[in-house]
């Protein structure tokens, strides 16, 4: 079976509009953190949020901007990104594939729409309403973009689905059913009915007066997630294929795991033991001990329930040797976008062999789960590493564990 | 009453904001979807905003008969109360 390599990276989100700056300013520790300015803001139990740094329609033309819903611009402008940053691979479009997954769509195409429809009626509702709400709609935006042919799928999995979507790549390429594929996730749904929906399950922070410090996974007064907006854009390629071509590799993705907990919709297992699972298939795909790897970018949204489950599988399926990094802590939840971010940030980890700090765990969690594992708080750590591991779990049980080791 | 150079004109503002078509390509002759690439959805955009521009409605029936900027142009100079 042929390796598969990272050549390509692309992203844009609250720290940043491009890979670069977002890595930068996750190693400094910057916050992408703010207040809600918008009027609707008011009524709401929580006011954090974790905005994009830069504009998406900005970047885009403008006939093109207004077609696509703003989780199909991000998932654009991250496909650019990548795809320019692997040299544009010249690979036959019928072996090309896409996997971008959302844990929504366009889901404010579609609150929008009802808006209209209900205070203009059905003859004003856009006739782009549908190629903008339905959840495939980023995945086909970068496939159309590219010329994808080899297949344009959709993993729907809340906040596993960046993560499923590298996942999903690595089997296509792996079958045989493409040789480079474009992968991860995006989510832009900051609107007051999914802030409400989240707020009315308790799964928010109120940390109003607060935001920067708002995000806090693993401490003591954590109370819960910071929503946010992003997407993250993996190209992945047969390692052959990349080396035929003199491409740049940043990463071996050399494994994945996934399970579900179908335990309950939306609490995760309270032992972690599914997510426990993932991690262990991942290693066993990956055929590498659970010794050898030097860092975990952890979910960890900072919920009080789902942070200790997470601490509990890390320990479980890898020990307390690994050096933990929480970087919700300064992005915030970018829902189905976060695993691909995250998925990111890990393989510049093992680049620059450095883990960034988590910010704002200053007084960790009593559990003893919690107290076993090596988090790196506050300033980043240089350190030695040559495997590192990214895990995502989603509302409705899912668990996604990526293992990558250096090129 | 709009004149017919004022439908010319404020057609070619509705192309321009819904299908990025250059004014200056906005020319009678010229079809929607061989010479300014306004592909169906974009068509039915344009209705709308003919009807918020103009006050008139294009049914979906005689949209389908609109082939050219020019015949645009006719049917609101036609159909305008």
């Amino acid at each position: 079976m042929s390796d598969v390599v990272v050549t390509g990276l692309g992203a844009t989100t609250p720290l940043g509009g491009d890979v670069a700056s977002s890595w930068a300013a996750l190693l400094e520790g910057r916050s992408g953190i703010g207040l809600l300015s918008e009027e609707w803001a008011a009524q709401m139990p929580a006011r954090v949020i974790g905005r994009l740094a830069v504009e998406p329609s900005e970047h885009i033309d403008r006939v093109k901007a207004r077609r696509l819903d703003r989780c199909q611009q991000v998932a654009l402008l991250a496909a650019r990104e990548a795809w320019a940053d692997a040299g544009q691979p010249e690979v036959d479009p019928e072996r090309l594939a896409v996997v971008v997954g959302t844990g929504v769509g366009g889901a404010l195409t579609m609150l929008f729409q009802d808006d209209v429809l209900e205070e203009s009626g059905p003859t004003r509702v856009s006739p782009l309403t549908i190629p903008m709400l339905m959840p495939n709609g980023p995945s086909a935006a970068v496939g159309l973009e590219l010329g994808a042919r080899a297949g344009v799928h959709t993993p729907v999995s809340a906040c596993a689905a960046g993560s499923e979507g590298i996942a999903l790549a690595l089997d296509l390429i792996r079958a045989g059913r493409a040789d480079v594929a474009v992968a991860g996730g995006a989510e832009a749904c900051i609107h007051p009915l999914p802030m409400a929906g989240f707020s009315r399950m308790r799964a928010l922070s109120t940390r109003n007066d607060d935001p920067e410090h708002a995000s806090r996974p693993f401490d003591k007064g954590r109370d819960g997630f910071v929503l946010g907006e992003g997407a993250g854009l993996v190209v992945l390629e047969r390692a052959d294929f990349a080396r035929a071509r003199g491409a740049h590799i940043y990463a071996v993705l050399a494994g994945a795991g996934v399970s579900n907990d179908s335990f309950d919709m939306v609490q995760p297992h309270p032992e972690g033991a599914l997510a426990a699972l993932a991690i262990r298939l991942a290693l066993r795909d990956a055929g590498i001990d659970a010794s050898e790897v030097g860092h975990v970018n952890v979910h960890a949204t900072a919920t009080p329930v789902g942070d200790v489950a997470e601490a509990g599988a890390i320990l479980s399926a890898l020990g307390d040797g690994a050096a933990v990094a929480g970087t919700k802590s300064m992005t915030g939840h970018m829902l189905g976008a976060s695993g691909a971010v995250e998925a990111i940030f890990t393989i510049l980890a093992l680049r620059d062999q450095i883990v960034p700090g988590t910010q704002n765990a200053d007084d960790l969690d009593d559990d003893p789960r919690v107290q076993a594992l090596d988090i790196v708080r506050g300033a980043s750590r240089k350190t030695a590493l040559r495997a590192a591991l990214n895990d995502s779990f989603g509302f409705g049980g899912h668990n996604v564990a990526l293992v990558f080791t250096a090129a | 009453m709009a004149t017919t150079e004022e439908i010319q004109t404020g057609l070619a503002e509705i192309l321009e904001e819904v299908a990025g078509v250059l004014p200056a390509d906005a020319t009678p002759e010229k079809s929607f979807t061989e010479d300014l690439d306004v592909d169906s959805l974009s068509m039915v955009e344009i209705a709308t905003a003919v009807e918020d521009k103009f006050g008139v409605a294009i049914p979906d029936d005689e949209l389908a008969n609109i082939r050219t900027v020019g015949d645009a142009v006719s049917f609101i100079e036609k159909n305008q109360s």
